[in-house]
């Protein structure tokens, strides 16, 4: 079983790609880095004692943002910059080719840039400890371990997302600033930058229908221990998988008919 | 007669930069939408902020809104102009291309920093000063000569300090090659500009006021908005723009010392 699982394309190609991703490890380090615009939201909820009006603690708050922070970390997508500048090189053309479908081989940089990623993000999350000692908590087993499931979850659907759009590279040169539009309200709507549960009435109608608040709020929640609804967020997540990834693959089928080579 | 000669060159590229972005025309209604979308969300952030507190910092919320069109005017210029030339050394380094720019007869700071530009920027300075004249209505500020004379000054520091801030970081490719992240890790503290400095913690404040200076370029100008600023305070901003320029120009030619062309 774990020979087979050695042998297996997946797992070549993420050992060859995390290898890769560790020769640039300070650019890693500067991307997590990047991430932390949630500790200055949390500053500035805490600094002006806004989170009174939504009935969350001051620690309850910083858990919160540390933990979105973390699933930010962990669910950073940049699938169709990589897609866009290969298919423009032509270099999908001898992916074409391979009996694997090259969203595997972005599939495993990801993964592979997300274990490089791990370290820094324990560095960080350290010395946010330092800061904030009051906030340090350690997570039951089972909680930890459906985090890290939604974490992957919402990684997913991102990753679908981005490849959907990665897909219009076929008809398209420049795919990425369909991304940045769809990066709007991914950012704003997401958690990130304020927990779902400060919105006001009329956007929480309506925000839990679409896939925003399952990307960062539920598992940062989930994480951190704020109330939220386990089964109905877990239960979101499959759902907008299941409806994204026929749909990646009919975009997927579809495009590769549309592609012509470099040079024909 | 230099000055001249700088002039018919930095024509000759605004013309050809804007001839092949304006090829797609397409990407240049998603990127308005995307600018509209973006002000939209952090407007909506704001709102969130405010809705349960009269002021943040001792900003009210239509003071507020000054920042975020000052933020958003400058968001427009580095987008159009810091953005896109400034990521470009990156890849003349890599690629070797810096040896045909260091071989013009013509300064190579200039030449890097105004080769390109991006279109899509200008809807969202617009959209910035559209803000702005909204700010003023609302906040019932009397025009004059004094105020609009002060207010231009310190927006030019600002980008001042905002282009030495890009272009310190984009020369250190110089020794580092890949620094795309390294100016990620700058635009998420930029992030910060979108709100007042004092609704910030008093150790954020100091690093955002002496590491990054990034308080001077949007709380200043705001300030001079509201009548509220000192004196010190505008001289002090113009003197750190004097210093932020000068620095940045003696790094650039330092660092081309250290500058070994592509193939040594």
């Amino acid at each position: 079983m774990i020979s087979r699982f050695n042998n297996s394309k997946l797992f070549t190609l993420l050992k060859v790609q995390y290898s890769n991703m560790l020769e640039y490890r300070a650019e890693i380090a500067l991307w997590a880095i990047s991430g932390i615009i949630p500790f200055f939201m949390l500053n500035i909820w805490t600094n002006n004692n806004l989170n009174e009006s939504i009935n969350i603690s001051n620690v309850m708050l910083s858990r919160y943002f540390l933990c979105a922070f973390f699933v930010r970390q962990f669910s950073v997508v940049w699938v169709v910059f990589s897609f866009e500048e290969d298919s423009l090189l032509g270099k999908v053309s001898p992916y074409l080719i391979q009996p694997l479908n090259p969203f595997f081989r972005y599939f495993a940089q990801h993964l592979a840039e997300q274990i490089t990623r791990f370290p820094f993000a324990i560095i960080i999350a350290f010395f946010f400890f330092i800061f904030n000692p009051d906030s340090i908590w350690i997570p039951k087993l089972g909680i930890l371990f459906l985090s890290i499931i939604s974490t992957f979850l919402s990684f997913l659907i991102q990753f679908l997302i981005q490849s959907i759009v990665a897909c219009l590279c076929f008809w398209t040169e420049k795919a990425s600033s369909i991304e940045r539009l769809i990066f709007i309200p991914t950012l704003f709507l997401s958690g990130l930058l304020a927990p779902v549960v400060s919105f006001p009435e009329y956007v929480r109608s309506w925000i839990y229908l679409t896939p925003f608040p399952y990307l960062i709020d539920f598992p940062a929640n989930l994480l951190s221990g704020n109330a939220t609804n386990i089964t109905g967020g877990f239960s979101m997540q499959v759902l907008w998988i299941l409806l994204l990834f026929p749909a990646f693959k009919k975009m997927w089928s579809a495009g590769t008919k549309k592609y012509t080579a470099m040079g024909s | 007669m230099n000055l001249r000669k700088y002039l018919k060159v930095y024509l000759k590229f605004l013309h050809t930069s804007l001839a092949s972005e304006l090829e797609y025309k397409a990407n240049i209604l998603i990127d308005l939408i995307t600018a509209i979308l973006s002000l939209i969300g952090s407007i909506f952030l704001l709102s969130i902020f405010y809705q349960n507190n009269g002021s943040i910092g001792d900003w009210k919320f239509e003071e507020a809104l000054i920042i975020q069109g000052i933020y958003t005017i400058l968001n427009g210029i580095t987008n159009t102009w810091f953005n896109p030339n400034l990521t470009e050394i990156v890849k003349h380094v890599r690629e070797g291309t810096l040896d045909f720019v260091l071989l013009k007869p013509i300064d190579s700071q200039f030449f890097i920093s105004l080769k390109k530009i991006n279109p899509s920027g200008f809807l969202e300075i617009i959209l910035g000063f559209f803000l702005l004249f909204f700010c003023i209505r609302i906040n019932q500020i009397n025009l004059n000569l004094g105020f609009l004379s002060l207010s231009f000054i310190t927006i030019i520091c600002s980008i001042c300090i905002l282009y030495s801030l890009w272009f310190f970081i984009s020369t250190t490719t110089i020794w580092f090659v890949k620094t795309w992240n390294a100016t990620e890790v700058l635009r998420s503290f930029l992030y910060i500009g979108r709100f007042p400095l004092s609704s910030f913690s008093f150790s954020l404040r100091v690093f955002f006021s002496v590491v990054i200076p990034i308080a001077f370029i949007t709380t200043i100008p705001s300030e001079i908005f509201l009548g509220l600023s000192q004196l010190w305070k505008i001289l002090l901003e113009v003197f750190v723009a004097m210093v932020f320029l000068v620095t940045s120009r003696k790094f650039w030619l330092f660092a081309l010392k250290f500058y070994s062309s592509a193939s040594s």
